[in-house]
């Protein structure tokens, strides 16, 4: 009768795992429209919104507005890169990649980890083009604000990788960046990332998952109410929740036969 | 009212050691729009041994692509039970001991061919090299082109050489064909054939009789998701090239019938006798001669209504 192979070593898999990563991130990296969005758009948006002359010599907290919106920018970039990151699952799926991807040894929960994985390599790729352009163009920040204001910022993107997974697997299309694009744009509004946001604008953007995530990376600012980093924590939790659970129920309910 | 089945290995004998399929009483069924229930595969049996290169033969519908989807473990079934070169299809598949071509998409346009291979290289425990895949597969030289640039044949090839890679015990082939024009449709089989001399088992679904034909030692038809005939090409063959007479003859006795010369099979259904053989004048002189029978008629058929016989369920 015949036996299943053993399993070869841990390190060897490992060893593997990280080819499979490299040439996803190259694959990724080369893709000229993700690049344009993850790249070059949030720089180009801080040129355009964060340098009036009156920005840099204005404050907001412990450095100048420029900051400010460079650190807004660096989320909106890092968002971008996360949530097409999560959703390349939903082109996969949609061009019957992931079919074949069931007919080696690959499993479901390493995919995904990888999806995550590259979506966070684009978020930090993101964050850094932002802050550099930032740290040239006249963006004040302390020195400790920088390190948290960058760690913050990518770290927290997280949470839209998770909703870029949810979304691609909720619609398996090729074309779920162009219905995501102009979506995480409004919701970029609706949250204050852009703008900053007055009177029942600003009560109502608190519930928007880009308040959260917003807020918590302008925090090493030393300007946030105490009230407001409440309420950005308890945003980013709710809506990690929703995110995973929601991708998590999603990928369950593709992978059962 | 069933085929005749060409006799052979029965299927329900007890499970041979080591086969490289065995299905057992199958059955999926899907609930299509409007609510109906459709029983795509419907009790089917088949066992394969190691190094068969099986055609697995029917029209649209007949439940194949539901059977390989079962085979590799992507469907499960209502009931019945697949192994796979003795374990479950998923443990076969980790294992790298059986890989699939399935019928379409699976491929990302924006890779080139080589990358495609290298990236799922990567995901088996001891791939073949690249090179060598692409070699067997008849690609080596398209490495470099867009996925998105090739024709069907080339992407039907590339998913050859992807199937290669874990280098598998048995490989199974969805329609590898469908689509392709006729040079691609011989360069594939080409390229199948100059690999499958390695002693790998081969299940191939298809709807053609002719790659049924030359491409496969075992013809397995099915009709309504069931094996309505199990035979050799050429047993098959045999079936298609002959003729069937018929006659009433009250009273016959199936036994006696199948010893006159030239006689391959007996019907009877009531009065009705139906000889099937490859020599009709010898049979219809015979019963003219030697037996009361009357009415009699013959009527011939060629391979393709053969199989529409046997596959449509039409008599």
């Amino acid at each position: 009768m015949s036996t299943v192979v053993s399993r070869p070593v841990r390190t060897a898999r490992a060893h593997r795992g990280l080819g499979f990563l490299r040439l996803e991130l190259r694959r990724m990296l080369r893709n000229r429209r993700t690049m344009l969005f993850t790249l070059v758009m949030p720089p180009l948006f801080f040129v355009i919104f964060g340098l009036r002359s009156d920005y840099r010599t204005e404050s907001f907290g412990s450095g100048n507005v420029a900051g400010y919106v460079m650190v807004s920018m660096a989320v909106y970039g890092a968002m971008l890169a996360t949530t097409s990151g999560g959703a390349m699952v939903a082109i996969e799926r949609a061009q019957g990649w992931s079919r074949q991807l069931r007919l080696t040894p690959l499993r479901p929960t390493a995919y995904i980890a990888t999806k995550v994985a590259v979506a966070m390599v684009l978020g930090l790729v993101s964050v850094v083009a932002v802050f550099v352009v930032g740290a040239v163009l006249g963006a004040h920040l302390t020195a400790t604000a920088w390190v948290f204001c960058f760690l913050l910022a990518w770290i927290c993107s997280l949470v839209f990788a998770a909703f870029g997974l949810f979304i691609g697997y909720l619609l398996p299309s090729e074309n779920v960046m162009q219905l995501l694009g102009p979506a995480l744009a409004g919701l970029s509004f609706a949250g204050g990332l852009f703008i900053p946001l007055h009177g029942w604008f600003a009560t109502v953007s608190t519930v928007f998952p880009t308040y959260g995530v917003a807020t918590l990376a302008r925090m090493p600012f030393g300007d946030t109410a105490g009230s407001s980093i409440a309420a950005a924590i308890l945003n980013v939790t709710v809506w990690a929740t929703v995110f995973v659970t929601g991708a998590a129920v999603l990928f369950r309910r593709d992978t059962a036969r | 009212m069933t085929s005749k089945v060409i006799p052979r290995t029965e299927t329900s004998s007890p499970t041979p050691i080591g086969a490289a399929i065995e299905l057992r009483a199958l059955r999926k069924s899907f609930r299509v729009p409007g609510g109906d229930v459709v029983r795509a595969v419907d009790g089917l049996d088949l066992v394969v041994a190691p190094g068969e290169i099986v055609a697995f033969l029917g029209p649209n519908g007949a439940g194949k692509t539901t059977t390989i989807d079962m085979m590799l473990g992507l469907t499960e079934p209502d009931s019945g039970t697949v192994r796979i070169l003795g374990s479950t299809p998923d443990r076969a598949i980790s294992a790298g001991r059986v890989s699939a071509v399935l019928q379409s998409g699976g491929l990302l346009s924006d890779l080139t061919v080589a990358e495609t291979v290298e990236l799922v290289a990567t995901l088996h425990h001891r791939p073949r090299p690249v090179e060598e895949v692409l070699t067997r597969a008849g690609i080596a030289e398209i490495g470099a082109r867009r996925v998105g640039k090739c024709s069907g044949g080339q992407q039907q090839r590339l998913r050859f050489a992807l199937a290669l890679l874990p280098d598998p015990d048995l490989i199974v082939l969805d329609e590898p064909t469908t689509g392709m024009d006729v040079e691609g449709r011989r360069e594939f089989w080409h390229a199948m054939r100059a690999d499958s001399r390695r002693g790998r088992t081969v299940l191939f679904a298809t709807h053609y009789l002719d790659e049924a034909d030359a491409y496969a030692d075992r013809v397995v038809l099915v009709r309504e998701g069931r094996v309505v005939a199990d035979g050799t090409a050429a047993e098959i063959k045999n079936l298609a090239a002959g003729r069937t007479v018929s006659a009433t003859l009250p009273h016959a006795r199936p036994a006696e019938l199948l010893a006159v010369p030239g006689v391959d099979d007996v019907e009877v259904r009531g009065d009705r006798i139906l000889l099937r053989t490859k020599d009709s004048d010898m049979v219809a002189r015979h019963l003219l001669t030697e037996t009361t029978a009357v009415d009699l008629e013959i009527t011939s058929h060629n391979l393709e209504s053969a199989f529409l016989t046997l596959t449509s369920g039409a008599h």
